[in-house]
């Protein structure tokens, strides 16, 4: 993968990439979001629009709201005001399984494995529309047999790409923080979703199964599905994000393409810092300058 | 030199029957920063438990400066001058940052005043807010009280699980700056990381741990142009 680089996409916005710019192709429309706590002001996304079929970074300090927007886009929380369409159709005041079922699905920082349901029963809990749904129709087999059959298939053909097929009949429980990641996102996929949003997918994750993770992120592009993450990995940002939207005190502050919006002084003064690339030897001085550096 | 801090084969677990570490082996001499990476999984925070105390050691031994202090409970631990601070929940949100620091020290209260001004000397900041509530402090100011806590007992040798866990890339640079000016102020420094470049750019020496097991041992430099290493747990993204 390291030798293939991910093919961006580009020409996503109308006009100057700047806060609240119009997309060409917007999934995802959120205007006036405001949510408090108390005297908090949580989240106060003026406009925002996401582009369909890229892969949008969403990033900010600790404390931005950043994860406060995912539960108001998600029907896991609800604005004090403000609007929110999803696919053209408002979600506003919508529950998150409804949501879902439109189209939009999401995972968790801290992940929501069943932990004492094996990894197939988690994958197939996933799918949506289940026939044998209701205490009656469940007494029947012949009602729902095929199409547990069906998502049987499906859900072993995911774990099979994400590699845990092995581990099918393990509880989750037994899964290392790593395994537990892969698996909210193939279980995220058992609803065939357009838009697929995960929070700090990476957090966590050793440096070396990061790759095979970012991978799976690129796949689900090249699959025509629209991705929505956050992230603090900025050279995962950097690899696979085609568009950057950085939050800070609840507000868009930023947006544009990766190198240009992590050029921007406020973001750098706000969130990245100025020792980025440089190698925190040589900033500490325990090494020569002539010694560290070259690697970073 | 005996070291300040030496685990030999140690064995330990959870579960019985399942040892997460199988036979790890480490050293810190005096002044030393260690820093200790590998996959999720590989036992790097059972390591730092298992020196404070806090997992229960199957077989091998842990000394330090010389004396065996395998078995020992963590607040004997503490009284000899091991500092450990854990990757969460590491403060009491309902305290102040100075009750905070006060309970790191309730083994010797008599040199609070003396210990307090050795940790605002490195994190300034927290000498201004000493009466604020530490629940009220963001992620990485919450770690530095943790730390701050930790060294209240001047501890001859500081274990961190993970200071920059969680933090944004300027909150975490600054965790390891911090990290290096405690060491630097004599403190030897143990530290587990997920962020591995960050470390083994401040470490003096690294180990990478693997299914329980020290696999790799070299300077934080060695380790990281190490094409193995970086293969296996660094990839190739950052660099």
């Amino acid at each position: 993968m390291s030798n293939n680089e991910p093919v961006k996409s580009t020409g996503l916005h109308i006009g100057d990439a700047k806060p609240g710019v119009a997309k060409k192709d917007p999934i995802l429309v959120a205007d006036h979001v405001t949510r408090s706590f108390g005297g908090l002001t949580a989240v106060d996304v003026e406009h925002l629009e996401v582009p369909r079929g890229a892969i949008t970074a969403l990033i900010g300090p600790n404390g931005a709201g950043k994860t406060t927007f995912f539960n108001l886009l998600t029907g896991f929380d609800t604005p004090n005001t403000g609007e929110m369409h999803f696919d053209g159709k408002s979600v506003r005041g919508m529950r998150s399984h409804q949501i879902a079922k439109l189209g939009q699905v999401r995972t968790f920082q801290l992940t929501k494995a069943l932990s004492l349901l094996t990894v197939l029963e988690n994958m197939k809990l996933g799918a949506g529309n289940q026939l044998g749904e209701g205490i009656l129709k469940s007494l029947i087999p012949s009602i729902w047999r095929k199409q547990e059959a069906e998502i049987e298939e499906r859900a072993i053909e995911l774990l099979n790409r994400f590699k845990l097929s092995e581990k099918k009949d393990d509880f989750a429980a037994s899964l290392s923080g790593g395994q537990r990641k892969l698996l909210e996102m193939a279980r995220a996929l058992m609803t065939n979703p357009s838009l697929v949003m995960l929070d700090e997918p990476m957090a966590g994750v050793n440096p070396a199964l990061t790759e095979s993770l970012l991978g799976h992120v690129l796949d689900l592009k090249k699959e025509g599905m629209t991705v929505l993450f956050v992230e603090h990995d900025m050279h995962m940002v950097r690899h696979i994000a085609d568009w950057v939207v950085v939050m800070a005190e609840g507000k868009i502050v930023a947006e544009g393409p990766p190198d240009s919006v992590m050029e921007e002084q406020a973001v750098i003064d706000a969130y990245l810092g100025s020792h980025q690339e440089t190698d925190l030897g040589v900033v500490t001085g325990r090494v020569d300058a002539s010694e560290g550096g070259e690697k970073q | 030199m005996t070291p300040v801090i030496e685990v030999k084969n140690l064995l330990a677990g959870y579960l019985p029957g399942v040892n997460i570490l199988n036979g790890a082996n480490l050293y810190a001499n005096k002044g030393e920063l260690i820093g200790i990476i590998g996959p999720n999984g590989a036992g790097k925070s059972t390591l730092l438990k298992a020196i404070f105390g806090l997992v229960n050691v199957r077989d091998g031994s842990i000394s330090l400066n010389g004396e065996d202090i395998t078995g020992l409970k963590a607040n004997k631990l503490v009284a000899k001058g091991v500092g450990f601070v854990p990757q969460n929940n590491n403060v009491f949100p309902s305290l102040t940052i100075e009750e905070n620091l006060q309970m790191g020290i309730y083994q010797d209260p008599s040199h609070f005043d003396q210990r307090l001004e050795f940790v605002v000397d490195i994190f300034g900041e927290l000498g201004k807010r000493l009466k604020q509530r530490a629940g009220s402090l963001s992620g990485g100011e919450r770690q530095m009280v943790a730390m701050g806590r930790a060294l209240m007992m001047d501890p001859q040798v500081l274990l961190l699980d993970e200071p920059s866990a969680g933090l944004s890339p300027v909150r975490q640079d600054e965790a390891f700056i911090r990290v290096s000016d405690i060491n630097k102020a004599g403190v030897t420094t143990i530290m587990v990381e997920q962020n591995a470049r960050r470390c083994l750019q401040i470490s003096d020496r690294g180990y990478v741990l693997d299914q329980g097991v020290d696999a790799v041992e070299g300077s934080g430099r060695e380790l990281m142009d190490d094409p193995k290493v970086v293969e296996l747990y660094l990839g190739s993204l950052g660099a």
